[in-house]
């Protein structure tokens, strides 16, 4: 208890840090997974991407991260064991950082694909594990996890099918499809704006102390979304159409008028990814900072320090500007046939779940989400190769993901603890 | 790479290569035409070096086969079945390899084609080649079936093609049982060997459109899927 009293300022400071290297390596790393689809199909720049996340990145963890938080910090591990001895809560919480950060930043360096959720999360199961045994572990959840790896990608990956096949039938099976495509992308516009801003209105923005009613969050949202599609049709009418180009079927130009949509999903999975993936860093810095404020009292129902989420938005944009454009520029050549059309499919899809996953409180993987829409636009014979290759890897990597974030965590725990001396 | 790996998920598109590559087949059998016109004035060191330039295409189009097969790996997931596509080039293949037999054949024996029977000649030949150029038409909408899923317009449109494809290739087999008819009326007084390679020269500019209508069903294969 003492060493709470004691070194409580310089706890919260070293979580801070540890936090901080946490979101920095996600900002580093993930975004180049979340903005991926969006340079391979030329339909934003290196420079716009980064640009586009850095904003939407910070007002995803800005205005909806706030929910997995609640999760990771009291649904994966019971608080209550750990009523009496909150020192080794304030410690596991931040090896469990400074172990997923560490393998965060060592698994780029061998180039595997590893979730950030999942390893934050095997983080905390692990020094759960050491510090009051299996009991802590609320194994329901865990499984849910488990359960996550199937139904995440399963669900992005129908989103993605349905989107992809709605526009086959509304304007590429069409006689006239730049016609067409003038007259529907405003409305997918205008679907990526009401999830957005849906979540956002219902689960974000309490958190900066507006509450609004059922009806009226609804509205807010219909109306944001009329306004970005109505934005979005003037944006597209004036366009230059080069009216040579491929006269039969005119796909060149619908995909020019695809890579406007493909703006928006962008802007959307930086949004979605920003929601989902700040989490991971501040959700441990959180508790940390919960019960040093309360003295070791480990309150029911905690706030949110103002300045946890800017932190974690901060971290993000940082390492995204500092080494996310190495990892962006490695895109481009070799990827498959990659247009705005398929891209958008892909990414709209992944972006809804990630932020309807975020909603509902599931800490899922950007990458989990990503790779089920790309699935599932491949399922609609969309993309022309996908490597089944990685995607089993990846999913190799979801798995191992949590026991070595663990072990990790349970030996960075018992260092802190020696040096701590509790 | 690092954290490329989701991006690794997008295998290397073989679409791309593979229209590349029936345009430079359809180049090589192209060449055959002002090539012939060569062989009809005897002048034999420009139809050498035609004979050169189709021998590279060949080459090139080899190479290309190659790195497309190469980029097929087992594991690669794609709207069309793998075996498919790789039929597909072979076949696409075997138009170039036939264009480069005839150009050496024809330059290594220094035929001479009876005056009489040129135009229908040439006639027959730019007919071959409409063929392998139908086929290139319907290989390079490809990217645009893939754009559609494979499905509904599009298909109808290539199915379209291919149809056409078929009736050129008939074209071509009448037009060959009349070029024969005329050789056979002059056969007589023509040397007997160079006779007899003649005959297998038609035969094989023949095959051209032959090996085109192969690739358009190969094609016609992957869209009934």
């Amino acid at each position: 208890m003492d060493i709470i009293a004691s070194h409580g300022s310089m706890l919260v400071l070293i979580a801070a840090a540890v936090g901080f290297f946490m979101a920095y390596g996600i900002g580093a790393n993930d975004v180049a997974n979340a903005m991926g689809t969006s340079v391979g199909s030329k339909a934003l720049t290196i420079k716009q991407a980064i640009i586009i996340a850095m904003i939407f990145e910070f007002a995803g963890a800005y205005l909806a991260g706030g929910e997995v938080t609640s999760t990771i910090r009291k649904g994966i591990i019971d608080a209550a064991p750990f009523a009496d001895i909150p020192e080794l809560m304030v410690l596991g919480m931040i090896s469990a950082l400074f172990a997923a950060g560490t393998w965060l930043l060592l698994a780029s360096v061998l180039g595997w694909p590893v979730s950030t959720t999942h390893s934050i999360i095997g983080a905390i199961i692990g020094f759960a594990l050491v510090a009051v045994g299996s009991e802590a572990i609320q194994w329901g959840k865990v499984a849910g996890i488990v359960g996550s790896w199937v139904v995440t990608p399963a669900i992005s990956g129908f989103i993605a099918y349905l989107i992809f096949m709605s526009a086959q039938k509304l304007i590429f099976d069409t006689d006239k499809p730049l016609t067409n495509a003038k007259r529907f992308v405003p409305f997918y516009m205008g679907l990526a704006g009401f999830v957005m801003s849906l979540v956002t209105i219902k689960k974000g923005l309490k958190h900066i102390g507006i509450n609004l009613g059922t009806f009226e969050g609804y509205a807010l949202a219909i109306g944001i979304a009329v306004l970005i599609g109505l934005i979005g049709k003037v944006f597209i009418a004036r366009m230059k159409m080069d009216p040579n180009a491929d006269k039969q079927m005119q796909f060149n130009n619908v995909e020019k008028v695809f890579a406007v949509l493909m703006v928006l999903t962008a802007c959307c999975m930086a949004f979605a990814h920003g929601s989902n993936d700040v989490a991971n860093a501040i959700g441990p810095l959180a508790a940390v900072v919960n019960i040093v404020e309360n003295n070791g009292e480990m309150a029911k129902k905690a706030e949110l320090a103002w300045w946890i989420l800017p932190l974690g938005g901060l971290g993000i944009v940082v390492g995204l500007a500092v080494l996310g454009k190495k990892v962006i520029k490695t895109i481009g050549e070799g990827i498959t046939h990659l247009t705005p059309s398929r891209g958008f499919a892909a990414e709209l899809a992944a972006a809804s779940t990630v932020v309807i996953a975020s909603g509902t409180g599931l800490p899922i993987s950007t990458t989990q989400t990503l790779v089920g829409a790309v699935l599932g636009v491949g399922m609609a014979r969309g993309i022309a190769a996908l490597n089944m290759g990685v995607i089993r890897n990846i999913v190799v990597s979801w798995v191992i993901t949590l026991p070595v974030g663990a072990a990790l965590a349970i030996v960075i725990f018992y260092i802190l603890r020696s040096v701590f001396g509790v | 790479m690092p954290s490329n790996a989701f991006l690794g998920v997008f295998a290397k598109s073989p679409i791309k290569p593979i229209e590349e590559h029936i345009k430079i087949v359809h180049q090589a059998s192209e060449s055959l035409i002002p090539f012939f016109e060569h062989v009809f004035k005897g002048e034999w060191t420009e139809a050498d070096a035609l004979r050169v330039n189709i021998r590279n295409l060949e080459r090139e189009a080899d190479a290309l086969k190659r790195e497309v097969r190469l980029q097929l790996p087992r594991g690669l997931f794609m709207p069309v079945e793998r075996t498919d596509l790789l039929e597909l080039i072979t076949h696409q293949d075997k138009i170039a390899n036939k264009a480069k037999d005839i150009a050496g054949r024809v330059v290594g024996r220094e035929m001479v084609i009876p005056e009489s029977i040129q135009n229908e000649f040439v006639a027959y030949l730019s007919r071959c080649v409409d063929a392998t150029k139908q086929a290139s038409k319907a290989i390079n909408e490809l990217d645009e079936l893939l754009e559609t899923g494979f499905r509904g317009r599009e298909v109808v449109l290539v199915e379209k093609m291919l149809s056409e494809l078929d009736a050129i290739e008939q074209d071509t087999d009448d037009m060959q049982i009349r070029i024969r008819q005329e050789l056979r009326q002059v056969e007589a007084d023509l040397n007997p060997v160079d006779v007899m390679f003649l005959y297998k020269i038609i035969e094989w500019v023949g095959e051209l459109a032959d090996i085109a209508e192969r690739v358009g069903a190969r094609l016609e294969v992957m869209l009934a899927r």
